[in-house]
């Protein structure tokens, strides 16, 4: 009787293939969300399609967790027009929440419960309980490592164990879309990559990923398509392989030393198509890099790295390189 | 901000529920300062100060004290635990804004929050009603309805405290409703001592105020005194229950959905 006042078609089987529609996930059209009179998120367009992974950069204060906010129906939206999973999203939270999972930047974790305790929880707020659930908190602990973790309580558990115990609570409704806000911040590498594992492995099940990083690396592993956003908007948009070649010279010669800035003023300049100065770092953009190299390698007292261009060179040509606080 | 009515289903179950798990496994330190304490001022000042002090209004003060003291004590743990404990579970443990990404809405978790209050007022007040009952302070069965009223009141209290957890920024600020309303309604409801002996003013004032309603239920029930209309006293605590249900409502959408 709960299920029925509750949500009414949550309980889904545990096969997690799902059929893929041509509808997109989120549809916003200047999407818009003013705090008093600042617009901190000032007309973002966004479509992302089903099945894909689908990243949000920026520096902070960019907009970010308030445009995931608002695509969950946490906050009310100022101005334009937005569509998740169909369902517009002011009007139908509730049902559009049943097939959303979230898994947020701090873990809300209830630490008086154990792992298992948890996930049971968390699952009767959908409505959710009985002995599908029981089968599916199984497969989920076995899903995300936990398996010999079911009665420890929170507390025991390190960093990373908690993160997955959070992605597993976030599946537990089955969800056709998952939204993570930075969801590999604070994890050591091996987590990190389990994590990254797990993801790509509910990708290929069918399910669609927003997430927000600040690793580059995480977006160019895992994103199909990535959103550069700053002040409230999208700077620019595309798959990781197409925002490199789009902005950034193919061939970037990092150089240091303690002689970088005079050389910068002899050499560098003049050898490179773009070169920025970040510190104690000299960032060289170039067509092409041999007149570069030739250079440096005449040079024993600077170290360099020559390599492609990469995500963080993007983030870092459109959004600056100033500390935002 | 949504000013609009709470929506009211079943979907605060699950809110209830979480709280009634957690108390299940932790409930021994919490029982223990929900009932010792009205206890221990049932034995000190019922008996204590109860040797010194004839009958008041034709009971004995211990009984007199009884039937207050389960009033104030459905009132303080419905309050604190709908202070302190709720503001955990808002603010550092971030448990409602994880129930929020799910179907639950703000109202549900008020609406589960304030019958789970209401839930350890009952929790609370049962073990002091049977510890009465075997003083012989009790009258006679009619004292079970205090049940109900107990998780009634509780309830009432809960939603009215849940307002000023919608603006606490940290755990002091609860300060001050309890020496701002907490505490003057304790000692001037009619739980110590009858209302009469107050100056006139003063007694009008606590007709205002919702133990004074709950205690008015509570004595006869305990006592066996008589109860010709339960219902303006009901209706008024009932009064102040929706109104703070409406305005936790409206204030922590405001709060937690920004």
């Amino acid at each position: 009787m709960l299920q029925t006042m509750v949500a009414p078609d949550v309980l889904t089987p545990t096969t997690l293939v799902h059929p893929c529609t041509s509808q997109a996930v989120v549809e916003a059209r200047a999407l818009r969300k003013f705090y008093g009179d600042v617009p901190v998120v000032d007309g973002v367009d966004l479509r992302v399609r089903p099945g894909e992974c689908f990243g949000l950069l920026g520096p902070n204060g960019a907009g970010k967790t308030t445009t995931l906010r608002m695509l969950l129906g946490a906050t009310p939206i100022s101005g334009g027009e937005l569509k998740v999973l169909g369902h517009t999203v002011s009007g139908q939270a509730r049902e559009m929440r049943a097939r959303i999972g979230v898994v947020p930047q701090q873990d809300n974790l209830d630490p008086d419960f154990t792992v298992i305790e948890n996930l049971r929880v968390y699952a009767s707020y959908f409505g959710l309980g009985g002995a599908d659930i029981e089968r599916r908190i199984a497969e989920l602990l076995a899903f995300t490592a936990l398996e010999g973790k079911a009665q420890a309580p929170i507390n025991t558990l390190s960093g990373g164990m908690k993160r997955r115990l959070t992605l597993a609570r976030a599946l537990i409704n089955d969800p056709d879309l998952l939204i993570l806000d930075e969801p590999t911040t604070g994890l050591d590498p091996q987590a990190r990559q389990l994590l990254w594992q797990r993801l790509r492995t509910l990708l290929s099940q069918g399910k669609t990923l927003i997430l927000t990083t600040h690793y580059m690396e995480e977006a160019e592993r895992l994103c199909d398509r990535v959103a550069v956003m700053d002040q409230g908007r999208i700077l620019s948009e595309g798959s990781p392989a197409q925002l490199i070649r789009q902005h950034i010279e193919p061939h970037v010669v990092e150089v240091y030393g303690p002689e970088v800035e005079h050389w910068y003023q002899e050499s560098g300049q003049r050898l490179a198509d773009r070169v920025e100065h970040a510190g104690e770092t000299v960032f060289c953009y170039s067509r092409d890099a041999h007149a570069l190299l030739d250079d440096l390698s005449a040079r024993p007292d600077l170290r360099y790295v020559h390599r492609p261009g990469n995500m963080e060179d993007v983030f870092l040509k459109l959004t600056g390189r100033d500390l935002r606080d | 901000m949504n000013p609009g009515l709470p929506t009211i289903s079943l979907r605060w179950l699950p809110v209830w529920r979480r709280n009634f798990l957690v108390w299940r496994k932790l409930f021994g330190p919490a029982m223990l300062g929900n009932f010792v304490e009205p206890m221990l001022y049932l034995l000190a000042l019922g008996y204590g100060l109860g040797s010194f002090i004839g009958p008041m209004q034709g009971l004995s003060y211990s009984a007199f004290l009884a039937s207050g003291l389960v009033c104030s004590s459905a009132m303080n743990t419905a309050t604190f635990e709908a202070l302190y404990s709720a503001y955990t579970r808002m603010s550092p443990q971030q448990t409602w804004p994880g129930m929020l990404a799910t179907p639950l809405a703000v109202d549900d978790i008020v609406l589960g929050e304030l019958l789970w209050a209401g839930t350890k007022s009952l929790f609370s007040v049962a073990p002091i009603v049977a510890v009465a009952a075997g003083l012989g302070l009790v009258h006679d069965l009619n004292a079970l309805w205090v049940l109900p009223i107990a998780l009634f009141a509780g309830s009432c209290f809960a939603a009215l405290a849940l307002v000023v957890t919608s603006y606490a920024k940290s755990y002091d600020f609860f300060l001050y409703y309890f020496t701002l309303i907490i505490t003057p309604m304790f000692l001037a409801s009619g739980v110590f001592f009858p209302l009469d002996a107050m100056p006139l003013a003063l007694q009008h004032a606590a007709q205002v105020l919702p133990l004074t309603h709950a205690v008015e239920l509570v004595r006869p029930l305990m006592t066996g005194q008589p109860l010709p209309n339960p219902l303006p006293h009901l209706a008024v605590l009932l009064l102040y229950g929706l109104a703070g249900f409406y305005l936790s409502c409206v204030l922590l959408r405001r709060r937690l959905m920004a």
